[in-house]
């Protein structure tokens, strides 16, 4: 699975979060989820939740810890998901 | 202080023309309800609004929406922002409003909401639940939803007094503006009856049995043949402020509210947690009679409690001794609750709006399934006191009660809003 295709898809995760959907258009490595998509922090929670089921990993403390943008939500799916091979 | 807003969720009607028109022609919303049935209950009939959850996209942002499962926060939501808007207010706004704040009640978190939670507990899976949980688990979420949707900055509290909660957030309310803390408060109540709060209800043995193939008789408050009440669900509410502040603002006034009472029976001297002592009730009704500088005498309806159950005959004694009045001289009375059931936390808030409405239109809105009155309630009342048609008739102080386990009252007087006084 290439990075692209997992920003295509965590756009899908991100949608039900982001209260202003044009937001989403302009996403890429660089954007914040919190300061940039104006995703409520709380809701961050909910988002590692639906990453783990849509991948089947599970992401711990530490990791969600660096899930701030999109680059870094990337690398701990792709972490976690080479881990299990 | 005046009323300016009204918002109903009601098993009748899940706005208030719909609800009027109702109330006026005596139209149950009293259905049988198939999986209670098959849960072998002894009551299967009650009382449900017909609510579109969709709808609720209206009212809360998409982000909101997506997570929400509890239903009595859709209804407390849907009737507290039509009461808002009613009262001529925009939803949304930049700042915190610091004038206005809500007091809203209900009984319980979703009981749903709370399965799923201790479902997943209990398979370790906790980490799975998410953030969406605790707000719609806690008993003062509907309150969180309201509040924060319209950015009310005043005090915001929720309240739970079982049967009584409806009327008594309004009471406080009107008594939070009255000592000059707020310049308007959103109140009102909720309460969304699953199978799991019907059942313990059920359990008691104080429903409504008799009736289950025929559902639109099954709530028969003061009749004869009254063998227990309907559970409904559902929502109401209001927006209260002060006189100044509405005329200021312009608003369009429907009646004003003149106070109340809420008190306890102390479980003492009759009073159980699950009845309510003649003593207490005669009390908290004298008191707000007293507290609202209204006469015994200048009551024109009386928008009872009167569940349908053996506690009917009581209450109507009650209300005799408190106004001492009966025969000919007793005022109108009637029971929203053969329409639609017995909403709990949410009846004396949907009460409170139909007894609202009745003063805007001058009516008296059917007892619906009393053509059977019990012969005690008759001999206080007379027959025209109890109609089972609707009845146009000058209205001007409508007394509400409502009676709650725990022995608790709370009685409100609202008066018609004349404009030069």
């Amino acid at each position: 699975m290439t990075r692209q295709e997992i920003i295509d898809e965590l756009k899908k995760v991100l949608t039900p979060y982001t209260e202003d959907k044009t937001l989403l258009a302009g996403i890429n490595e660089q954007t914040n989820m919190i300061k940039d998509l104006k995703i409520n922090s709380a809701n961050m929670v909910d988002i590692i939740i639906d990453a783990e089921s849509k991948y089947d990993i599970e992401i711990d403390f530490d990791s969600a810890e660096k899930m701030v943008i999109v680059g870094s939500c990337i690398d701990v799916i792709m972490d976690k998901m080479n881990a299990k091979k | 202080m005046v009323i300016t807003g009204l918002g109903v969720v009601s098993p009748n009607g899940a706005n208030i023309p719909d609800f009027l028109r109702s109330l006026q022609n005596g139209v149950s919303g009293i259905q049988f309800v198939p999986e209670y049935e098959k849960l072998k209950f002894f009551c299967q009939v009650a009382g449900m609004p017909r609510f579109e959850w969709e709808e609720l996209r209206n009212y809360i942002s998409d982000v909101s929406f997506n997570g929400l499962k509890a239903i009595g926060i859709g209804y407390g939501v849907k009737a507290a922002m039509d009461a808002w808007t009613d009262a001529g207010n925009e939803i949304y706004n930049d700042e915190p409003r610091t004038e206005t704040g809500c007091v809203f009640g209900n009984s319980v978190g979703d009981s749903v909401v709370i399965k799923n939670v201790i479902e997943r507990v209990d398979a370790g899976e906790a980490k799975k639940l998410g953030s969406r949980v605790v707000e719609q688990f806690m008993n003062s979420g509907v309150t969180a939803y309201i509040s924060g949707r319209l950015g009310l900055g005043n005090r915001v509290l929720t309240n739970s007094s079982a049967c009584a909660t409806g009327t008594q957030a309004i009471l406080m309310g009107y008594e939070y503006i009255k000592h000059g803390m707020a310049k308007r408060m959103l109140v009102g109540s909720t309460e969304h009856v699953d199978s799991y709060i019907f059942g313990t209800f059920d359990s008691m043995r104080i429903l409504s049995r008799k009736f289950n193939h025929h559902p639109e008789q099954a709530s028969r408050p003061m009749s004869a043949t009254a063998c227990g009440f309907v559970p409904g669900s559902g929502a109401g509410a209001m927006v209260i402020e002060d006189l100044e502040y509405a005329l200021q603002r312009n608003a369009t006034i429907y009646a004003e509210i003149k106070g109340g009472a809420s008190n306890s029976g102390g479980q003492r001297s009759g009073g159980t947690m699950t009845a309510p002592s003649p003593g207490g009730v005669v009390t908290c009704i004298r008191e707000a009679l007293k507290n609202s500088g209204t006469s015994a005498g200048a009551v024109d309806l009386v928008c009872g409690h009167l569940t349908a159950t053996g506690a009917d005959a009581t209450e109507i004694q009650n209300w005799s001794d408190a106004l001492d009045r009966k025969g000919d001289d007793f005022p109108m009375i009637n029971s929203l609750k053969s329409m639609i059931g017995h909403c709990l936390s949410a009846a004396g808030s949907i009460e409170s709006v139909a007894a609202v409405l009745q003063i805007v239109h001058q009516f008296v809105h059917p007892n619906i399934n009393l053509e059977d009155p019990q012969p005690e309630i008759l001999e206080l009342t007379g027959r025209d006191k109890i109609p089972v048609k609707q009845v146009k008739k000058e209205i001007n102080n409508v007394a509400k009660a409502n009676f709650g386990f725990g022995d608790i009252n709370t009685c409100l007087l609202f008066s018609k809003y004349n404009i030069n006084q």
